[in-house]
């Protein structure tokens, strides 16, 4: 009897600790909409920020946010995807696979600031770019590059072999059969997979903060060569920089939430992308 | 003829683009590594192994790291404390005894919470959390370690969740028919053949988990309060190694010492999470093959 009840009361508690975790996340979340919703109107979203971001609104953070997490994109995407195709199609067991998979998991865990040191280091000094657009994209590229490998390959291996096979037997050559009868049916997912790298590269702050972030800039970026202003960080600023913290509350929500939207939304985009695919390819 | 050719060249740009991963992974390596080289050459070493960080003195400046790398132990091992149960907790939940339906929400749902930036999430520890901390141990300042190890473990719980739920699943289903028929409870079942089963996944998982805890900036730098000093109590200030390299980078002389320290913290938390990396993947073998 006592050992029933004791499986009682472990069962309920795992279940209250997975649903406090719940509640932590809802709260979160609805306190950033009901504090930052109020202060959102078109003008704060629409105009250049004032006195040293006291007032006025976030475009140039907003702007400089999509045109990094595009850069990055457009950088790692091909990268990532040419690198899971040579994974799942070309490569044969051995020290080089290996090598490659040992890289591909080492960069994955590398903390995001070392990525910060690191294209400081590469892009910003030695390559002469300068805190700039362009070193902002390659380091976060260089940071979002596993999850897009990791997410392609798993597509590509969700491919069956007899879809391989059939053309094979037809008398194309490999290449043919990768580009007209693998890529057709794993596109999409590889998309997905970007998709949650966009999610990333727009949410993190330490990487930008060492090679592109401007603490305060009123302006829109001309050229790859500018540094940009950028919503993570200039959140990052008026909640703990800002000679006013308690006054422009009201802006930290409001910037919180223009980024909490931008970085869920995109994962909620990749998210039914993925379940629509799942429904649309199924063998 | 031709095609052989388009083959060929096809295979090889295939081959370079795969070779890039390595070579960021030795830029990085040789990047971070050499401004710290710098600092072992001129001051050296030695410098490091004091328990002074005071990169900036009118007298002698001085880099000891360790504050700063007990700073990350005590947040990460406070952490890590929260996270293993509501990690382990919420994973047995979802994939033992949460309805069908109650599982197609929970799962996604708490994998949320690893999309949120941690800027946001550090944001609402300093709103909330940190007030809170502060007045329930009526401390003078919520900017604690304690506060820190919270929202860490927030973060770190979606990665243990996932990984440890899927390695629960992954169980064979003979198991626990065969455990259920000997007489044993449920309950009985999942703790005693169904987690062990999985145990290889899960310690992955909580591995992995901490290697984000270790390797997070932006939220721990919002909410510790930043105190260099050595500390073992949770209600107290600390500055972690990321948080360092953060605050100060941006006031550093480039090829100063100060600047090459800094470096050599990148490296000391490089070698870390790549160490905490290596061990998790040992283990996520294990549970592959197992």
């Amino acid at each position: 009897m006592r050992r029933v009840a004791s499986q009682y009361i472990i069962a309920w508690l795992i279940r209250v600790m997975t649903y406090l975790i719940v509640f932590v996340i809802a709260s979160i979340i609805i306190k950033i909409l009901w504090n930052g919703l109020p202060v959102i109107n078109w003008e704060f979203l629409t105009t250049m920020p004032k006195r040293g971001g006291s007032e006025g609104g976030i475009l140039p953070a907003i702007v400089g946010t999509l045109s990094l997490a595009l850069g990055t994109v457009i950088i790692a995407l091909p990268l990532g995807m040419a690198t899971a195709i040579y994974l799942s199609e070309y490569a044969k067991a051995g020290r080089f696979t290996r090598t490659v998979r040992l890289a591909i998991v080492t960069l994955a865990g590398v903390p995001s600031i070392v990525f910060g040191l690191f294209g400081l280091g590469l892009f910003v000094i030695f390559l002469r770019f300068g805190a700039s657009i362009i070193a902002g994209c390659l380091t976060l590229a260089c940071m979002i590059l596993p999850i897009i490998i990791v997410s392609s390959e798993e597509t590509l291996r969700a491919v069956p072999k007899s879809f391989r096979e059939g053309s094979l037997a037809l008398g194309a050559t490999k290449w043919q059969t990768i580009y007209k009868n693998v890529l057709p049916y794993s596109i999409s997912g590889m998309l997905t997979g970007s998709i949650l790298g966009i999610g990333r590269a727009a949410g993190e702050t330490a990487p930008i903060l060492l090679t592109v972030a401007a603490f305060y800039l009123p302006r829109l970026p001309k050229s790859i060569f500018d540094q940009v202003m950028a919503l993570p960080y200039h959140l990052y600023v008026l909640a703990t920089q800002h000679p006013d913290i308690e006054k422009v509350r009201p802006l930290q929500y409001a910037t919180a939430l223009v980024l909490l939207a931008l970085v869920l939304g995109v994962n909620l985009v990749a998210i039914l992308f993925r379940i629509h695919i799942r429904k649309k390819y199924r063998w | 003829m031709k095609a052989a050719w388009k083959e060929k060249a096809i295979r090889l740009m295939l081959f370079a683009t795969a070779s890039t991963s390595i070579l960021i992974v030795i830029g990085i390596f040789v990047f971070v590594g050499k401004e710290a080289g710098q600092f072992a050459i001129k001051p050296g070493l030695k410098e490091l192994i004091s328990s002074r960080w005071m990169p900036v003195s009118f007298q002698k400046e001085s880099f000891g790291l360790l504050p700063l790398i007990t700073g990350s132990l005590l947040v990460t091992a406070l952490a890590t404390i929260l996270t293993i149960p509501f990690g382990i907790g919420a994973a047995v939940y979802i994939s033992e005894l949460a309805r069908p339906a109650e599982r197609e929400i929970l799962k996604p749902f708490i994998e949320i919470l690893a999309g949120i930036p941690s800027v946001v999430i550090g944001f609402f520890g300093l709103v909330v959390l940190v007030p809170l901390i502060k007045s329930s141990f009526s401390l003078s300042t919520g900017l604690t370690a304690l506060a820190g190890a919270v929202l860490l473990a927030l973060m770190a719980i979606p990665t243990v969740v996932s990984i440890s739920e899927d390695a629960i699943r992954s169980v064979p289903a003979s198991y626990k028919a065969a455990s259920l028929a000997l007489g044993a409870s449920k309950m009985q079942t999942i703790w005693k053949v169904t987690v062990p089963a999985a145990l290889p996944g899960i310690v992955a998982a909580i591995m992995l988990g901490i290697g984000r805890v270790i390797g997070e900036t932006m939220a721990v730098m919002m909410v510790t309060g930043n105190a260099a000093i050595i500390t073992a109590s949770p209600f107290d200030s600390v500055r972690t190694m990321t948080a360092t390299i953060a605050a100060e980078m941006g006031e550093v002389a480039f090829g100063s010492i100060h600047y090459r320290a800094l470096f050599c913290v990148g490296i000391v938390l490089l070698l870390a999470t790549f160490g905490l990396n290596i061990i998790a993947q040992k283990f996520l073998k294990k549970y592959r093959m197992g």
